[in-house]
This record gives structure tokens, sequence and C-alpha cells, in this order.
């Protein structure tokens, strides 16, 4: 069959090849149009630039093209199925970007006179009432900038809280060897060394391995629940009493808090910090990356230690703490973020709640729980689970369904691009074997789940039929690019653009 | 609820595949009972909309009233393509990018931030960003620490308050010392006979957090001879459209805060961390690395590389715990960036700078007021007769605000009790400019 595909342009029907903006500059041109100072006194002290930036120029119509091509490239939550396990691709609704566009909450400065911004601290109360009614904990630090973030406050507190007691010769956390990697980095940030716990082969923490551990020098112990397999640590309130008997702190990691909300409270589960990813269970827009909040609830012992700033009630109203020592924050660890921390993911998220109300945050668990064992049942008809029974959020799956057929992991889920939809995560949790982590989350329909499975359980079937490896290995096929050289990319790094004079100086 | 597209029918016939009886049948291993939060049931888009607005109306917007106001977040015109173009869906609603093949188009913006940001700082390289300037100053600390192997770090009093005390909050647990010097109203610190071969690096600001413009060459000179980085902070990357950057000065490590060119303020956050620095050093950077490869037809493409700095693979070795950082944020500034141009990038730092001049002309001839910093860019302290925050409070009562009081950084030192930080943007206009100089000459007489 003649090959219509090799086209002069690059470009492929609505698929564009796009080159740099430093591929597009024409000189002078540029797309803003300010008219030039009246005067030209200059206050710079002699530190006037000497020669220009390097900025290529480009007009209006070109940006917007530029930049509308290169958005056309991506996969999205709009376009399409994103069952990316741990991330929580639900829908983001327009409502909350909408709310963050007001003049009288987007535009507004972090330091003008309070008396002009109680609506803002308003605002940062209610979210914080929420999110202390939702976990049971008494107090919540909104300041923390994303989950990574948020589980640095939580360990700060805690050493904080040990330092006061005078018991700071714990510098041990023990993290179960499923925690994402952000868990024993920021521990490490804390000055604590890590320790790994193992699994029960059930997919959960070994709760006889982990209170063996236990002793004078562990600092804290931190679980993710429910955990990355996609598994609710039924253990929980058992681990959580045997840590404070041994004189140490729980952390909950609660990337996966989206899984159990409007369902348990924290305090059940004997938990002294978690922090919450607005950004996944309350719905705020991934961005390509960011930015995320991670706010991070605290227990009674916690609290004190909690990072400024923080809104104090006093005789005008609303008042924000922001310095540690003072009064109001006598026993402050610090402060972890500039100003007073992602206001604007925080309009998202109360938009986001206040619309869902708390009958819908129990809908919206029950209906990711119930998308996530539908997916589990259905794929398992060819793919092989990694754990028999219920599972919660998502679903874990492990390559034992591709032994002998040449595919791996990767392949296979690089296959499904082509189908048109977003791959799970791959190769995460460490503890399974090939692991394809699919988190479907409440906002995708029965359709869409239907139409998913039917799919990956072809897939399954063409992998194990054993004559299509080479379609595996080379997929996918229909995308902007087909599988990129990451090994070249580290090998000889090329993180930016140059000028031709330098990239030839370089070479 | 209006996102959630399961009916009742889905729901029991999806549950019948599952082979349980119900819903709550799934979270059998939860405690027992069902707990009781106190809290609303769901709403309406329009009774949302109503409630937000509410808290809205109790705020003066920026948008309303004259705003001199800076401090690390300042208020720039935001072109009316830069909102539409992030608020596409492909943008908005993707995840970083894991999977190369389809996410090329966040990955390029990633390509093209990271090559802005350089050849504004004049640095080689820069990372796909941190969450603010302050919590990148404390990225760039620590990693002056691992390069030098030294754990001694001295932070200028020019440095943004917040900058330092997150740096000091950040890095408490992992580094020996951290010298902050009294802050510097008048520029006036001795920085260079401080240094020596103990200090990882010496951090300074410039602008400075006073609005001081400062050569940083002879300090980066001294610096380099005890084998010790010089970190600079931009808070206004404005600036750098007319002001020498730190990376011609001798500056190893460059970070700063995005927000003033991504959009408005929004409170403070979330805002965008700039993290630039030396190709040889690039081993050692916190955060995100975007790079240029080939796919398998051998055309260009990108992806993101030296993954093994990175928690995700290094675990407590990693480089930093940063995951998440502000991906939508770095969209927005390289958005403008381009939109800028060279052109446009240079035009707008010198209307800031000449409307500055003329503010500080104006508010200098107030009797009692005294412009303090020699050279500014777009902001400078000033000295008034009377405590600067009640003066704030009281101008932001006739609609004018006025300018930040320095009080609300440093309570405790009361010597900067009448310093005020004031500054001028091309939205600030003379009639603003009048407003501000006739409401302060009623306030202070």
């Amino acid at each position: 069959m003649t090959d219509y595909t090799n086209t002069t342009s690059g470009n492929r029907g609505l698929v564009f090849e796009e080159p740099l903006i430093f591929e597009l500059d024409s000189a002078d041109s540029t797309g803003v149009d300010l008219d030039a100072p009246e005067h030209d006194m200059d206050r710079l002290g002699g530190l006037r630039r000497r020669g220009p930036v390097g900025l290529p120029g480009l007009s209006e119509p070109e940006v917007v093209r530029h930049y509308t091509r290169l958005s056309q490239k991506n996969y999205s939550i709009d376009t399409g199925f994103y069952p990316l396990g741990s991330c929580t691709m639900k829908h983001n609704p327009r409502l909350n970007e909408k709310m963050a566009r007001l003049p009288g909450l987007g535009d507004i400065h972090p330091f003008q006179a309070e008396s002009t911004v109680q609506g803002a601290y308003q605002l940062m109360d209610t979210l914080a009432t929420w999110l202390k009614k939702l976990t049971g904990l008494p107090a919540v630090a909104l300041s923390p900038a994303a989950g990574a973030h948020g589980e640095l406050c939580g360990l700060m507190a805690i050493r904080a809280a040990h330092q006061a007691a005078g018991n700071d010769d714990r510098m041990v956390v023990l993290v179960p060897e499923s925690a994402h990697g952000t868990n024993p980095a920021t521990a490490a940030i804390c000055g604590y060394s890590v320790e790994s716990i193992p699994g029960n082969g059930n997919g959960r923490v070994d709760v006889d391995a982990l209170t063996a551990r236990l002793g004078p020098d562990i600092a804290a112990v931190m679980i993710t629940n429910p955990n990355t397999c996609g598994l609710f640590e039924n253990e929980a309130k058992v681990i959580a009493d045997a840590v404070h008997a041994a004189g140490a702190y729980f952390y909950m990691d609660g990337a996966n808090f989206n899984a159990i909300v409007g369902r348990v409270t924290l305090s059940e589960l004997g938990v002294d910090a978690m922090h919450i990813n607005l950004h996944k269970t309350f719905s705020t827009p991934h961005g390509g990356g960011g930015p995320g909040a991670g706010p991070t609830v605290l227990s009674d012992a916690l609290a004190p230690f909690a990072p400024v700033p923080f809104l104090v009630h006093d005789a005008n109203g609303l008042h924000m703490a922001e310095h540690a020592g003072d009064k109001d924050a006598p026993q402050s660890f610090g402060r972890m973020k500039g100003y007073h921390g992602q206001f604007g993911v925080f309009v998202r998220a109360l938009s986001y709640m206040m619309s869902l109300g708390i009958d819908g945050l129990r809908e919206a668990s029950g209906d990711a729980v119930l998308n996530a064992n539908y997916l589990r049942v259905r794929l398992s008809e060819e793919l092989t689970p990694s754990y028999d029974g219920i599972c919660m959020h998502e679903a874990l799956f492990d390559d034992r369904f591709l032994k002998g057929t040449g595919v791996s992991t990767l392949d296979f889920a690089k296959s499904m691009i082509d189908e048109g939809f977003h791959p799970p995560t791959m190769y995460f949790p460490l503890v399974v074997h090939g692991a394809l982590l699919m988190e479907p989350t409440e906002t995708e329909s029965k359709a869409t789940l239907d139409q998913y499975c039917e799919t990956v359980l072809a897939l399954a079937r063409k992998a194990k039929r054993g004559d299509a490896a080479e379609e595996f290995l080379s997929a996918p096929h229909l995308t902007p690019r087909r599988r990129l050289d990451e090994t070249q990319a580290a090998r000889k790094p090329v993180l930016r653009w140059k000028p031709e004079p330098l990239k030839h100086a370089a070479e | 609820m209006r996102y959630h597209p399961l009916t009742d029918a889905d729901r029991s016939s999806m549950l019948a595949t599952i082979g349980v009886e119900s819903v709550d049948a799934l979270f059998a291993e939860l405690p027992a009972g069902e707990p009781s939060f106190d809290l609303p049931n769901q709403q309406s888009e329009i009774n949302v909309e109503r409630a937000l607005n509410a808290f809205a109306k109790e705020n003066l917007s920026c948008a309303d009233a004259p705003s001199f106001l800076g401090a690390g977040n300042y208020r720039h015109h935001t072109p009316a393509s830069l909102d539409h173009l992030i608020q596409r869906g492909e943008f908005l609603t993707a995840y970083t990018p894991y999977q190369p093949e389809i996410s090329q188009g966040t990955l390029q913006t990633i390509y093209e931030f990271q090559s802005q940001v350089a050849l504004m700082m004049d640095m080689e390289v820069a990372n796909a960003s941190m969450y603010d300037g302050a919590t990148a100053c404390a990225e760039a600390a620590a990693m002056a620490c691992r390069v030098t192997k030294r754990s001694r770090v001295l932070m200028s009093g020019s440095v943004h308050p917040h900058y330092r005390d997150v740096t000091q909050t950040q890095l408490k647990h992992l580094v020996l010392d951290i010298e902050c010097l009294s802050p510097d109203p008048i520029g006036i610190e001795d920085l260079i006979g401080r240094v020596d071969d103990s200090l990882s690096c010496v951090v300074v600001q410039n602008p400075g957090f006073f609005g001081h413009l400062v050569d940083l060459t002879p300090l980066s000179e001294a610096c380099h001879a005890a084998g010790v980085l010089l970190v600079a902070c931009v808070a206004e990357p404005v600036s750098l459209g007319l002001v020498t950057p730190p990376g011609a000065m001798g500056a190893d490590i460059v970070v700063g805060e995005g927000q003033s060119l991504a959009g408005p303020a929004s409170f403070g956050g979330p805002g965008v961390g700039l993290f630039a620095t030396q190709e040889r050093f690039v081993r050692q950077m916190p955060g995100r690395l975007c790079g240029e490869t080939v796919d398998a037809d051998g055309r260009r493409g990108f992806v993101l590389t030296l993954s093994t700095r990175e928690q995700h693979i290094r675990r407590e070795k990693a480089t930093s715990n940063i995951c998440t950082n502000s991906g939508l944020i770095a969209l927005a500034f390289t958005i403008h960036m381009t939109l800028l141009g060279e052109a446009g990038f240079t035009r707008l730092a010198e209307v800031n700078h000449a409307n500055a001049v003329t503010l500080a002309n104006k508010l200098g001839a107030i009797k009692g007021v005294k412009v303090v910093p020699q050279a500014f860019f777009n902001e400078f302290s000033i000295t008034l007769p009377k405590p600067a925050a009640a003066v704030a409070e009281t101008l932001a009562q006739k609609g004018v605000l006025g300018g930040v009081p320095v009080s609300r950084f440093y309570p405790r030192y009361e010597e900067l009790e009448n310093v005020l930080l004031v500054t001028a943007t091309e939205l600030t206009t003379e009639g603003d400019m009048d407003l501000l100089v006739e409401s302060l000459t009623e306030v202070l007489s």
C-alpha cells in the first residue's frame, strides 16, 4: 500500500510540527506594545544591562498559534480517560477557575493592610474549617505548597515536638517499602535516617515487623493510607497505638485521602499529622505538573509547632500570625513558604468542596472506589491483579499476564496510547513486578470504563497470542512523537536552546 | 451531583459485576460506624458563586485602588491572550509529563521556559520550576552546601525576609550554621569582609529587599577566591529587562520568583520559583529538568531527564523532596515572556523604571519623606516621619494601597518602624502618583 503520510510540510492534518519560539524569531516583533517612557532618567547606578537578553520576538497571533499547537500535543483529562494511579486525574470544574479569577480574590496583594483583606482571611478560615471537620483533627497548616511540602511540614512539627520534649535522640523514621519516594526524601531533610518496613504479602504493612522495630530511637512512622497498592491499611489504628506507646508519632501520607473522604475521621485512626493534596482530592488542576497545595492537619500534640503563617481570631476580626516566636506562635517551627500559601489553589478547592458538600464528597469517594473495583473485576479476566479482594480507589496489576509474551509493562502501556487512553502508572509501587496502577476516579462514566476495559482486554489477548510482540515493542505509532530516547537525553544533556555561535563553541 | 456521571442504574449493574451488595460494602475494612461531619450538603453552581463572591466583596482589590505594593509580589499587566492560553484544557488538565509521546506540548513549553530563564539570568541552565522564590532560595543554599561540602550559609540583610525565614526553616536540620545579617535598609553591610573558606555560600538579592541595586562583581570575586558560591535572588524578574543579570556579575546559582511575569498576585500564591545555575553543577540541582532528544524516527523531541537526582529514584539520597512544582505558573511566565520578546521585555522594564523614578522624585519632595536607595529599579524604600504601618492603614482607608510597611516583616526592629516600600510599574499612572502624594501629604501633616 502506498504511504501517503509522508507530507512535504511534515504536518499530518491536524498534527503540526511546531518549532521552538527561538526558531520563530523575527527580530523586533513583539506581542505587547507599550508606549516609550516620556523621560529617560536613569537611577540604575551604572548597572544597566549591556547587550541583549537574547529573547526571540513574535507577534501575538504567532504566539497564540504556537502555544495552541503545543497544547494539542498533550493528553489531558478534558481530552480523554486518564487512569494514572496515585495521581487522581478527576474532572476539573471550570467554576473553580472562574472563582479564582474574581478580582476580589485573584487581584489582591499579600501585604495589603489586613483590614482590606478580611474576605480572603475568611475564605482561608472556611477552608481550614472544612479540612478540620473532614479529618477530625483540631488544627491545619495551610501554607505547604504540595504533597511533599506537606510531608515536610508534618515531619518538621514532629521533630520540633520531640525537641521540645527533650527526645531529640530519636533519629529514625520508619517507612513501608511501598512508599512514594517523597517520604524518605522528606525524612532526610529533617535530618532523619530512614528504615524500610516490609509488606505482609497481602499488599499491606507487616505490622509485626513494624512493631518489632519500634523503640527509643524511632521518631515517627509514615504510612500512606489507603496505601500505594490501593489497599486500606486495616490495622492503621493498631499501628498508631503501638507507635504512640513507643513514644513516636504517626504520620499518615494523605495522597490517597480521596478514597476515604467522608467515610472515616483520622482521629479514629490515631493520626498525628497528614497532608491533603488539594490538587488531587479536591480537584484543583494539575496544570502539567502543578501548582498544588498540601495543607497539613495536625493533632493536639503537634498543633503548637505548626508553621507560620496562620490565622488567629482577635478583636478586629482575623489576623495573620506571621512570626515564629511571637506571642501568637511561641513554639512554631518557622516559615516554610513565602506569603500565605497557595491562595489561588485554596479558592478552587473551597469552590469544589462547597459544590459537592459532605453528601457529594461521600458520593465521590464511593464512586471512585466503585469504579476502581469495576476495573479490577473486569480486567481480571485477562490481567493479573496483584492482590485478592476489594481495593480502594485504584486497582493494581502486575506483569504476570505478560509472562512469555515478549511484551513488557512499558510496551503494553505504550500500546494503550495508540488506543486513545492515557496509560496507568507504570512500575510503581515497586513492591510488585511490572506494576500497572489504575485510578479511574469518580468523574468517569460506565460507558468510558467499559470501552477502556474492552480495549485493554483485547490488547492483553493480542499480547498473549504471541504473534504481535513487534507491534507492542514499537508502540505508540499514532502520536506526534514515537518513543523517545531517554538514554541519550541523560547521557548528553541538552537542557536549553542556545544561539548558533554558542552551540559551535560548545562542540 | 453534577460532576459524577454514574447513575443509580450504573451503580447497581457495576455492583452486580463486582459481586457486592452496596457501595458502602466496599468500605467494609474501614472502622465501623458512620462519622458525623457537621458540614453542608451539595450546592448549585449559582449558590457557590454567590458564596465566593461574598468573600471577594470583603476585600479591596488592587483593580479598584491605585496600588504601590511590592515586597516580592508585583502587579503587572497580563495580556489577554495569556490567560486564554493557560486555560486551554490540554495544558490545564494534564499531569506531569511522564508519558512523553503524549506530553510534547508541556515538555516543549518547559524547555522554552528553561531556555528563557537561563537567558534572563545569564546562566547556563535552569530547571522546570520550584514552588516559589523563597523555597527556591532554600534549595539553592542546600545545593551550595552539597557542591562545596561545607555547611555554613551567610544571608545578606538585602534578602527578602520570607526567603531568609524559609531557608532557615528548611535547612535547620541539615546545615551547621545559617547566619542572617541584620536587615540592611541603607545598603551598607560588609559582606566581602565576612567571606571565608568555611562558608558554602553567600546569599544576596538584587534588586535588594529595600530596593538597592548593587554590583555583585566584587563580592563574587571574593567568594570565588575562597571557594564560596554566590547565590543571588531576583524577586522582581522584570528588572532583568534593564539591569545587569546576576550571571553576568559572577553568581553561581540564581533563584527568583516568577509571579510578577506570570499573572496577578493571587494573595501571594501560587507563584513560581526560578532556579538557574552553571552546567557543571547540574547533577546537584533540585527539581525536574527537561532535555532534548530524538524519537524512534529520529525527530527532535523532549523528555524529563537526569531524574536519578530526584526522589522517585533516589529516595532519601535525592537532591530534594520536590515532586509537584509550579507547572502552570511556569507556563504563564513563558507565554508572557514569549509575547514580550526582546523588544517588549526591554520596554516593559524601561517603563517600570521611568515610572519609579518619577514617583521617587514626587515622594521625595514631600516634607519629611526621604527616598533611601540611590540606585533602584521599580521599587524603593522611603522613610516617613511616623510609623509606616499606621500610615499604610490610613492610606488604605482612603482607597490607596500606598506601600508595604517594613515593620510587617521586622516587627522587632524599631529603627525600621518608619520605613515604607513603594513600587511603581507600567500600570501606575501620573494620576495614581498624584493621588498617593496628595493622600500621603495629608496623612503626614
